[in-house]
C-alpha cells in the first residue's frame, strides 16, 4: 500500500478530470494525498456556461473551485502560486527545487504527474519536466515512484500501451463531483464530450466514455 | 459582464485619454485548439501591464461585436471581435469577445492602477 500520494499539476480542475478517480481509490484505502497546484487557471477561457467570470474574477473563483475539489475528494492542497501559460517560461531548475522541497518535507510513496512532451498543454509538459526534474535530484534511494499522465492524440502510438490503467466507475460519482467543483470550467468540457456522442448522448454516459479510465506511464528514471 | 453599449463603453474609453494606463489585451484559441482539431492552429498573444497612454480611442461594431482602437504618440493599439464589457472594481475598464460556448477569445482592459500579476 502507498504510504502517501503526491499529485502534481499546474492547473485547477487538472486533479479532477484526470486523476480524480485514482485519488478517490487512494483515500478509500486510507492513503493520504496533497495535491500540489502550480497556477490558479488564470487564463482559463472558459468562463462559466453561461458565463459569470471574467479575466479578472477567473482567478479567485477558480481558486475557490480548487478548494471545494480538494475537499471533495478529501486530500491536502498546496498552490504553489506560478501564472497559468507562464511555467514553461519559469527557469526549469528553481521549479524543480520547488517542487522538491515539498517531496522531501511529504517523503510520498507515489507521486502522479504530467508525462513531459505527451501531455498537450505547455503548462503541463513544463509542470512534468519539473516534477521529474525534482525526483530525479533525490538519491534513488529515497525516490517515490512516479506515474505520468499522457494526453496527447499520439501516446499510445509512440510510448506504447500504458503500465498503469484503472477502471474508476467504482469511484465515479465522486469523480464527477470533483469535476463539477470546477463550475467556471466544467460546463464546457462535459458539453464537448457530450457532442461528440451526437445530439441524443446521454452526458453521464459520455462522460463515463471520456472519464472513465484513468492510465499513467511509470517513469523509468535509467532511460536516457 | 454584459453586451457592450456603445456609447457607456467610448464614455469610459475617452475618461482614459491621455492618461497614464494599464493595458491588458489578450487572444486566444486555447491550447487545446489542435489536440482537438487537427487542422487548426494554436495562436495567441498576451500583453498584461504595459503602461502606455493613448490620445483618441474609439469603439465601432455593429451592434453584436466591435472594434476597439487606441491612438498613441508614437503607434496603435486595437481589438476585434468584443462583444462585452464591464467595470471591474468601479476603475478598471474590461472589453472581452466570447465565443458561442461563451469562451473568451479576445480580450483588452484598460486601468489607471496595475492588474493583478
Ligand atoms: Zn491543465
Amino acid at each position: 500500500m502507498e504510504s502517501h500520494v503526491v499529485v502534481i499539476f499546474p492547473h485547477p480542475d487538472d486533479e479532477s478530470f484526470g486523476t480524480a478517480g485514482t485519488i478517490a481509490k487512494f483515500r478509500e484505502e486510507g492513503v493520504p494525498v496533497t495535491y500540489l497546484c502550480g497556477t490558479l487557471g488564470e487564463m482559463g477561457r472558459n468562463m462559466g456556461k453561461p458565463t459569470f467570470a471574467n479575466r479578472e474574477t477567473l482567478p479567485q473563483i477558480r481558486k475557490q473551485e480548487l478548494i471545494d475539489a480538494c475537499n471533495v475528494l478529501d486530500i491536502d492542497l498546496h498552490m504553489l502560486g506560478y501564472r497559468d501559460k507562464t511555467m514553461e517560461y519559469e527557469d526549469r531548475q528553481e521549479v524543480a527545487q520547488h517542487i522538491k522541497q515539498y517531496i522531501e518535507d511529504i517523503k510520498p510513496s507515489l507521486v502522479i504527474t504530467h508525462y513531459p512532451g505527451y501531455a498537450v498543454h505547455p503548462d503541463h509538459n513544463a509542470m512534468g519536466a519539473a516534477a521529474i526534474e525534482a525526483i530525479r535530484m533525490i538519491d534513488e534511494a529515497e525516490r517515490p515512484t512516479v506515474w505520468t499522465h499522457a494526453i496527447a492524440n499520439n501516446r499510445v502510438d509512440v510510448l506504447g500501451e500504458p503500465d498503469v490503467t484503472f477502471d474508476v466507475l467504482p469511484w465515479f460519482d465522486k469523480k464527477m463531483e470533483a469535476v463539477l467543483a470546477h463550475a467556471s470550467q466544467a460546463g464546457g468540457m462535459l458539453e464537448r464530450f457530450k457532442s461528440y456522442e451526437g445530439p441524443s448522448a446521454d452526458e453521464k454516459k459520455a462522460a463515463q466514455k471520456r472519464l472513465g479510465r484513468e492510465q499513467y506511464y511509470i517513469w523509468d528514471f535509467n532511460k536516457a | 459582464m454584459e453586451p457592450i453599449q456603445i456609447e457607456r463603453v467610448q464614455e469610459k474609453l475617452d475618461s482614459f485619454v491621455n492618461r497614464d494606463v494599464y493595458i491588458h489585451i489578450e487572444t486566444t484559441n486555447g491550447a487545446y485548439a489542435s489536440h482537438f482539431d487537427k487542422s487548426s492552429y494554436n495562436v495567441g498573444a498576451y500583453v498584461r501591464n504595459a503602461s502606455i497612454a493613448f490620445n483618441q480611442a474609439k469603439i465601432v461594431g455593429d451592434g453584436h461585436s466591435y472594434r476597439v482602437g487606441l491612438k498613441m504618440d508614437k503607434g496603435w493599439i486595437y481589438a476585434e471581435g468584443l462583444t462585452d464589457w464591464t467595470m471591474h472594481n468601479g476603475n478598471q475598464l474590461l472589453m472581452a469577445g466570447h465565443d458561442r460556448e461563451g469562451r473568451l477569445m479576445v480580450a483588452l482592459q484598460i486601468s489607471e492602477t496595475p492588474f493583478d500579476y
